[in-house]
């Protein structure tokens, strides 16, 4: 599903590099944690699956797709199997919460009748069918960042990307966010989710990426935000770590 | 759906930035009416050019009792030196070069000054006898009058010999600098549009910078991104072409058919179906203008 292979990324201006010889491979379906100190490349990691950026050396698959090789004009295309959310929620102000989701499917060409279809579905998703005509000004932060989690999955992709959704939440609305987000996974979504949370890393127990200085010093599944566990370095794939909980199926 | 949506885009961005808009309408205005004016000058010089070259005469004149250039010393032309210069005229060198000429008499050219100049104080100073006896040849090809300057200039009797052609490129030459004039201001000012154009595209991106952002996340296509940006372009610049339009008729119509044309009546000038030729030139060069340089704005500031 999503390969990095000897990734390397270097941005322009700087000698040390955001990602340093990262490699490692997420299977579909899988719920992954990507923890790591502020600067240690976890939103670099992000963006380069987006193809918001260009590693410096080595090879991203995504998708089944080599992301060097896909053409500029392309990547809008590869981007609609993509759902992003993040930590300030980015919805637009001036539009209701029913406009704010039915906006992705608008730009990217899909027929009224589409819309008014799974707008609402996706609302349901996320537990706020009441309130399609509010503003996003009128919600809670949490409700804020379930709006931007329907816009992320209307379109019902593969793989959702969260940097830190629950970043700018009170514990009990991340609760809420997260039992969303497995909920989705549940349904198949891979998520690949960057976050500080200790709490919520160490009552999932799920795959933990750790990320320390552009180097992967930990890749475990059912593991804690600090584990006892001997750090694993970057090495293979990090298939070797622990069986993972029983319940949502790591190895499909 | 897309169709509206892409409108309802355009829309919002051209009432955001009113300013900017106003500013491009105007100086595409002003631009454009200027290449409109240079062509219109243009397109003049043209007309006159195959209206009074192809009238222009060589004018051969005698000698008056008068006048001291040339082969003359004061003295008349006699009624010999008349009929060698008929003869060189008539003759097997110069023939094939001519088309048709006349001759004419004292009488005839004091005739035609009194009636150029009537009602001027100069007609009354004038007699005949100071008016030269004149051939008036018109040549198969105009423009080689320097044969016939060859052939004659010599011959007693000849004061001189005036291509008119040489009056008629002083006129030309003041008409081209002014088209010179216009198509430099207007290259100016179709520069400053331009920019103006870019800068106004991209601080209506600016302002839509969110919009962009989530539309580049989820996957919209570049062109659909950029569209409503270009369309917005073109329709601010579209209306200063319209203007231009307007204006170039409006003086084509008011300026040069009704007031030079009554002023000057005998001279030709561009009319109103001229001006409706250079319309959609002026419309087509507004909106390619503002579809480039939009475009190169939004892709500019699109680019990752």
């Amino acid at each position: 599903m999503i390969r990095f292979d000897e990734v390397t990324k270097v941005y322009r201006g700087t000698a040390r590099p955001a990602l340093n010889g990262v490699s490692l491979e997420i299977l579909s379906g899988e719920f992954v944690f990507l923890v790591g100190a502020s600067g240690s490349g976890k939103s670099t990691f992000l963006r380069l699956v987006l193809k918001e950026e260009r590693p410096s050396t080595g090879a991203i698959h995504v998708l089944g797709q080599d992301l060097g090789r896909i053409s500029s004009r392309k990547v809008p295309y590869f981007r609609r199997n993509l759902g992003v959310v993040f930590q300030d929620f980015r919805l637009l102000p001036n539009k209701t919460v029913f406009d704010n989701v039915a906006f992705t499917l608008q730009v990217i060409g899909k027929s009224k009748g589409f819309i008014h279809e799974a707008v609402p579905d996706a609302l349901q998703t996320v537990g706020l069918d009441g309130k399609a005509q509010r503003f996003p000004h009128e919600l809670s932060g949490g409700e804020q960042q379930r709006v931007a989690i329907a816009r992320a999955v209307v379109n019902k992709p593969a793989i959702m990307l969260a940097d830190e959704p629950t970043g700018n939440l009170d514990p009990e609305t991340s609760a809420g966010i997260m039992a969303l987000l497995e909920r989705i996974n549940a349904n198949g979504t891979t998520v690949i989710m960057a976050t500080h949370d200790a709490g919520i890393v160490d009552r999932l127990q799920r795959r933990v990426i750790e990320v320390i200085g552009g180097r992967i010093v930990r890749d475990e599944r059912g593991g804690g935000y600090k584990t006892q566990a001997t750090p694993v370095v970057s090495q293979g794939f990090g298939m070797a770590a622990p069986a993972a909980p029983a319940s949502t199926g790591d190895h499909r | 759906m897309r169709l509206g949506l892409v409108m309802s885009e355009v829309g919002q961005g051209l009432r955001r930035n009113l300013s900017m808009v106003i500013s491009v309408v105007l100086v595409t205005f002003i631009s454009l009416t200027f290449v409109g004016a240079a062509i219109l000058l243009q397109m003049q010089i043209t007309q006159m050019k195959s209206y009074w070259f192809d009238r222009a005469q060589v004018a051969v004149y005698m000698c008056t009792e008068f006048s001291t250039v040339g082969g003359c010393d004061q003295q008349a032309a006699t009624p010999d030196q008349v009929a060698l210069v008929e003869a060189q005229l008539e003759g097997e060198t110069l023939a094939p070069f001519i088309d048709t000429f006349y001759f004419e008499t004292q009488e005839q050219a004091f005739a035609n000054f009194q009636e150029q100049f009537a009602g001027d104080a100069v007609a009354d100073l004038i007699t005949p006898e100071l008016l030269p006896e004149a051939f008036w040849v018109n040549l198969i090809d105009p423009t080689q009058s320097a044969i016939l300057a060859d052939a004659l200039g010599g011959l007693a009797g000849v004061e001189s010999i005036v291509d008119q052609r040489s009056y008629l490129d002083q006129i030309f030459d003041i008409l081209n600098a002014s088209s010179l004039t216009a198509i430099g201001i207007a290259a100016l000012m179709l520069v400053a549009a331009a920019l103006l154009i870019a800068t106004t595209i991209r601080l209506s991106a600016f302002s839509r910078r969110r919009e962009i952002g989530i539309m580049r996340l989820v996957g919209a296509s570049n062109r659909f991104i950029q569209t409503p940006f270009i369309i917005e372009g073109v329709v601010a610049a579209l209306i200063g072409s319209v203007l231009a339009g307007l204006a170039v008729v409006g003086i084509v119509e008011f300026f040069v058919q009704g007031y030079l044309a009554q002023t000057l009546p005998l001279t030709s000038f561009v009319g109103l179906s001229d001006a409706l030729l250079v319309v959609p030139i002026l419309l087509g060069a507004g909106a390619l203008l503002a579809a480039l340089s939009a475009n190169v704005a939004i892709t500019r500031y699109l680019r990752v």
